[in-house]
């Protein structure tokens, strides 16, 4: 049973499409069959992200309008076999993805892979509505900071009323993942904590992502973070939420960087 | 500051907490129409209207969200010749 899982957050910034590429991956490496869609039309980053982006030749906005076969626009990750991308069009209006249009690509890509995972754009308009519309599973991606909190609250009351879901009267399951937080900050009262942020937006923790230098390292080459350094801090914490998401108990933590013998010698990172 | 003051200071993510807890119970309550006071202030104008002359210019709105209790203050000015009328 192929599950649809979108990756939203309201506010822009925050690591929707980093924690889409960590996941699908983590995913992916699992064996499961995974593909991640990127609904951010006009803006697509995904594909730059997962460093596809030299392979795009058609898009969702092509397969919607029958330009092309959705065949043809998946582009298989050439690291991990089971790892799929379908990419945004970087080109056309987001009111090109049409309900239909959408609601067709959906269903096919639920016959091909075991999970869709889609990259919401930010936002509350076309795009994101689209994004969620026929989720099974949603990812609120939230920063520990009010704007970011706010926003995914607002996304959360969208999820249980405008999705395809809600409006059968069935819930989407929602899952809150905390992304550049940084435990001493929060120790120090200079930074909202996971309890803060777990108390106003009452949804179910999947994961906290410590902040972390491995983050922009990973998208400067095009490496999902769990790919390029599966022994990084935010690597591990995104395993850890990915084993969660297939059912499993994993005690809630907050990886740190692992830090050599050398490296504690010094009291220091070595470069 | 005086030292006694920085012992007292509240941690900024216990403002940010409390901001967002009372700000949220508020978006919540009226969601789907944010514009709760933009409607109210304009069907409140339209009763007074049927009664009334009124400059939309003098019209004074200010709300306040607090914890427990929201005010809102509608202050209108009105015109001299119309309570004349009323009277």
């Amino acid at each position: 049973m192929s599950k649809v899982l979108v990756v939203t957050s309201g506010k822009g910034g925050v690591g929707k499409t980093t924690s889409t590429a960590a996941i699908g991956a983590a995913l992916a490496q699992s064996g499961e069959k995974v593909v991640v869609v990127d609904f951010d039309v006009g803006l697509r980053n995904l594909d730059l992200v997962m460093g596809a982006e030299r392979r795009v030749v058609f898009d969702l906005i092509n397969v919607i309008q029958g330009d092309a076969k959705l065949h043809q626009a998946l582009i298989r990750d050439k690291r991990i076999e089971t790892l799929s991308i379908l990419p945004a069009s970087q080109t056309r209006d987001k009111d090109a993805l049409t309900t239909d249009g959408v609601a067709k690509v959906i269903a096919e890509l639920r016959e091909k892979f075991d999970w869709v995972i889609c990259d919401s754009p930010a936002g509350i308009e076309r795009g994101p509505a689209m994004a969620m519309h026929h989720a099974d599973i949603a990812i609120v991606v939230t920063n520990p900071e009010v704007s970011s909190v706010r926003d995914s609250d607002r996304i959360i009351g969208l999820l249980d009323s405008k999705t395809e879901r809600a409006m059968r009267g069935e819930r989407v399951e929602k899952h809150l993942l905390i992304t550049r937080y940084d435990p001493a900050r929060a120790a120090r009262g200079d930074m909202l904590k996971v309890e803060d942020v777990l108390d106003i937006l009452s949804i179910p923790l999947l994961g906290i992502i410590p902040e972390s230098q491995e983050v922009l390292k990973a998208s400067n080459i095009g490496v999902p973070v769990t790919l390029n350094n599966p022994e990084t801090a935010p690597a591990r914490a995104y395993q850890d939420a990915v084993r969660r998401l297939r059912g499993e108990t994993v005690p809630m933590s907050i990886p740190q960087e692992r830090r050599s013998f050398v490296e504690r010698l010094f009291g220091r990172r070595v470069a | 500051m005086s030292l006694f003051q920085f012992w007292r200071r509240k941690p900024t993510a216990t403002v940010a907490r409390d901001r967002l807890q009372i700000l949220l119970a508020h978006e919540r309550s009226s969601f789907g129409s944010s514009d709760l006071v933009a409607r109210l202030q304009e069907e409140i104008i339209a009763v007074i209207r049927r009664h009334m002359e009124i400059d939309p210019d003098k019209v004074q709105i200010k709300l306040d969200r607090g914890n427990h209790v929201s005010t809102l203050e509608i202050d209108i000015e009105v015109p001299l010749s119309e309570r004349a009328k009323v009277a």
